[in-house]
């Protein structure tokens, strides 16, 4: 059997014949006829909220024509920010990128502008809220869509049975489940708050409030000092720390500390949740992922958690918050596909079903979306996080606003807020001098 | 004459020559080795001097990356006190975690040595156990360890009647625990070095010794420690330079607080680069390891040399 070699004149006349027959084909519409998207999200901690957002993804590609990739990459190590500035700096990776609040600033010069999405989007849903707009817009131009998934906002989280016992509050009286707050909540401010978290100090079960360098720590001092009315700069980068708000806000801040257990400077975002779960704890400032835990892993601390909002100060009540972003990148070969999945993710029925796979942790960034069933039927008890989502008087507040996001991302991942009340507590520093410090740090922050 | 030349050196060599040019190219050593040691050249250009030119580019833009500023990032930072703060604190980390390490490993090396050599090997496999998990994953046991609210360290303590510390909420607590970690994670390195090195020492200079009435401490001083100079140093160098760049263990116990008085340079240059959207910041801080190791390895590597001279 011989075998006819594989000549170079053969090899010549095969490849030839076969590009005639592509070239000559006609053209096919495939099933992915409007191109591939990669996007990376950020991957939820509640178990099954990455699969609802997976089903939602596909069903938009397959109506639409696009093969999708969809890539979920751990906040765990500050993954997803790596992700973010390598991507920037490579200008190459997925189309689609979920980053965490400050990133559609800072990358703002590699983002597309998505002015259009958001137009439609505000058109059908609502205003969002100022502290989304201060985000996610830089040069007068929306850089990043709201995401649902991830975005929170960290309000307390109490024991009801301890915070009866030894503080004399009924929590649900305030806060009744299916019911907006009651006349009782006007009393629910920061002088009472302290007056509350002595109690709980001596009774045994102090209120776990973390002051490390973490979100969870800088969030809820930002609401605080937001309440007090004490700024680090003003819209224009000013530096205002020099304040009395300041002051006043770092002498509450030194008597609040004392309730506090002592090691309260070395927490990072789980440390707060582990102390209510472990029962020790009688209060804490958190999304609902603490009381899910403890429904897994403690039902009896569960059942008696209750959350509701923060305490009020002479400025207002500022609930902490944590927004997401979904941007695309203008490197990206498929923006028309990207925005148009930007723009399905925020239909309220597909922010419904992400919100209820979560449980009710995730927070519409849209405030006409805070009014789903889900908030008031998660259990147990009943209700628990039926005033989790910020409504009523309550604002949403990011910590560094209003400075321009270039200062007040520096104030945030440098913990300028926490480390200050950590060096006129712990560190034995004068309030003075600890301003004097923060408007040092401030100075060098406000480089170009 | 040179139209000739060229005419004989454009006309095809016979096979006989070619094959003997080829000979001579395959005996020229240096064109072979450096051949064979090229795609280890370009994998260390790629992921060595590219990065790092790239981060002395970085170093020199403001903070936009829009414009060049020379050296203007790197006088910003002598201007902070805290940039001051952690080249101190890097400085008391790596200079006293090394010293640990050397101290450790030495002791240890000896004890090992003296075990016979039948149950020397489960030791030797036991004592490499840090240095073989990997560091993040080491650390966050250790962090479990020094927990702030459920310290099994503490738990201990409060068993036998002595108050909790704050392993990582204090600020000389907290610069203890990363030391300490780093000493644990690093001497087997030492540990194994210094064995080697003891093993390759001859018995005749002990033996010698004895018969000239040497003591213990006298062998060590006089024998065993100019014998081991010279791994001594390297292994200094070499542990200072992994120790200084460290940043998995700061990141992982303490992200640099309690109130900065834990940060090295790496942790912070991450903070202020990756996290603080100031790349060329970061970038600086980075870079500023390597003055300070370029003059450790100068003085270290010279002292070698002249010993390797006076031999």
């Amino acid at each position: 059997m011989s075998r006819r070699p594989f000549t170079r004149r053969r090899f010549l006349a095969t490849t030839a014949a076969a590009s005639a027959a592509v070239i000559g084909a006609p053209y096919i519409r495939t099933s992915h006829a409007a191109g591939r998207l990669a996007i990376g999200f950020w991957d939820h901690w509640v178990p099954g909220a990455n699969d609802t957002l997976t089903a939602i993804c596909q069903e938009w590609a397959k109506k639409e024509a696009v093969d999708l990739k969809i890539d979920y990459i751990t906040s765990q190590g500050n993954k997803i920010m790596m992700t973010a500035t390598a991507e920037s700096q490579a200008q190459s990776g997925h189309d689609v990128l979920q980053m965490l609040a400050w990133y559609p600033q800072s990358l703002a010069k590699s983002l597309e502008p998505v002015d259009d999405v958001m137009s439609g989007l505000i058109k059908q849903n609502g205003k969002t809220a100022p502290a989304v707009e201060y985000l996610g817009k830089a040069g007068g131009h929306w850089l990043g869509v709201p995401a649902v998934t991830g975005t929170q906002v960290k309000p307390p989280c109490a024991r009801i049975d301890l915070l009866k016992q030894h503080c004399g509050i009924d929590v649900q009286a305030m806060y009744p489940a299916g019911k907006p707050p009651t006349k009782e909540s006007d009393n629910w401010n920061w002088d009472n708050f302290v007056v509350a978290a002595e109690k709980a100090f001596k009774a045994g079960n102090p209120f776990g409030l973390g002051l490390g360098q973490t979100t969870d720590s800088v969030d809820w001092v930002g609401a605080l000092f937001a309440s007090y009315g004490a700024q680090f700069a003003d819209a224009k980068g000013n530096v205002t720390v020099k304040s009395d708000a300041m002051k006043q806000v770092l002498e509450y801040a030194q008597r609040l500390v004392k309730a506090l257990p002592p090691d309260v400077f070395a927490w990072d975002d789980a440390s707060n949740n582990r102390y209510l779960i472990s029962g020790q704890g009688s209060l804490i400032f958190n999304p609902p992922s603490a009381w899910a835990v403890a429904k897994r892993d403690n039902i009896k601390v569960a059942e008696q958690c209750w959350t509701f909002e923060m305490p009020k100060g002479p400025k207002g009540r500022f609930a902490p918050f944590l927004p997401f972003f979904l941007g695309t990148w203008k490197f990206s070969k498929n923006k028309s596909a990207a925005k148009s999945l930007l723009a399905h993710l925020n239909q309220r029925p597909n922010v419904e079903k992400l919100v209820n796979a979560s449980g009710g942790y995730d927070i519409p960034s849209f405030e006409s979306m805070r009014n789903f069933k889900v908030w008031e039927e998660v259990a147990p008890p009943k209700g628990t996080v039926y005033h989790y989502p910020p409504r009523d008087t309550q604002q949403v507040w990011m910590a560094g606003f209003p400075a321009p996001a270039n200062i007040a991302q520096q104030m945030y991942v440098q913990a300028i807020n926490t480390k200050m009340i950590a060096r006129c507590t712990q560190g034995g520093e004068s309030i003075d001098k600890a301003i004097a410090w923060a408007a040092s740090e401030l100075e060098g922050y406000a480089r170009t | 004459m040179a139209n000739g030349v060229a005419a004989e050196a454009a006309a095809p060599l016979p096979a006989t020559r070619r094959r003997s040019t080829r000979r001579r190219f395959v005996r020229r050593k240096s064109w072979i080795a450096f051949l064979m040691a090229l795609p280890l050249i370009a994998l260390i250009g790629a992921l060595v001097v590219y990065p790092a030119f790239y981060s002395l580019y970085l170093a020199m833009l403001n903070k936009g990356m829009e414009h060049f500023v020379g050296l203007g990032n790197f006088s910003f930072l002598f201007r902070r006190d805290l940039f001051w703060m952690v080249v101190k604190q890097s400085v008391i980390f790596a200079v006293s975690a090394v010293i640990f390490k050397a101290l450790i490993g030495f002791v240890v090396a000896h004890f090992v040595h003296n075990i016979p050599a039948k149950g020397q090997r489960k030791w030797r496999g036991m004592l490499l156990v840090p240095w073989v998990i990997p560091p993040a994953m080491s650390t966050l046991a250790w962090f479990w360890l020094f927990d702030p609210s459920y310290s099994a360290f503490n738990w201990v303590l409060s068993r036998i009647g002595l108050h909790g510390v704050p392993w990582l909420g204090d600020p000389l607590w907290a610069r203890f625990s990363v030391i300490l970690v780093n000493v644990w994670y690093g001497a087997p390195f030492f540990l194994i070095m210094y064995l080697a090195a003891l093993k390759s020492v001859p018995e005749q200079l002990y033996e010698a010794a004895a018969i000239d009435g040497a003591n213990w401490w006298q062998k060590i001083w006089y024998v065993t420690l100019p014998m081991m100079r010279n791994i001594i140093a390297i292994t200094v160098l070499f542990s200072l330079i992994v120790t200084f760049a460290n940043f998995d263990i700061v990141r992982i116990l303490t992200n640099g607080g309690p109130i900065d008085q834990t940060h090295v340079f790496a942790t912070w240059a991450f903070q202020l680069g990756i996290e603080g959207g100031d790349l060329p910041l970061g970038a600086c801080v980075s870079l500023f390891m390597f003055p300070i190791l370029g003059v450790a390895a100068y003085f270290i590597l010279r002292d070698i040399n002249r010993r390797g001279n006076e031999a």
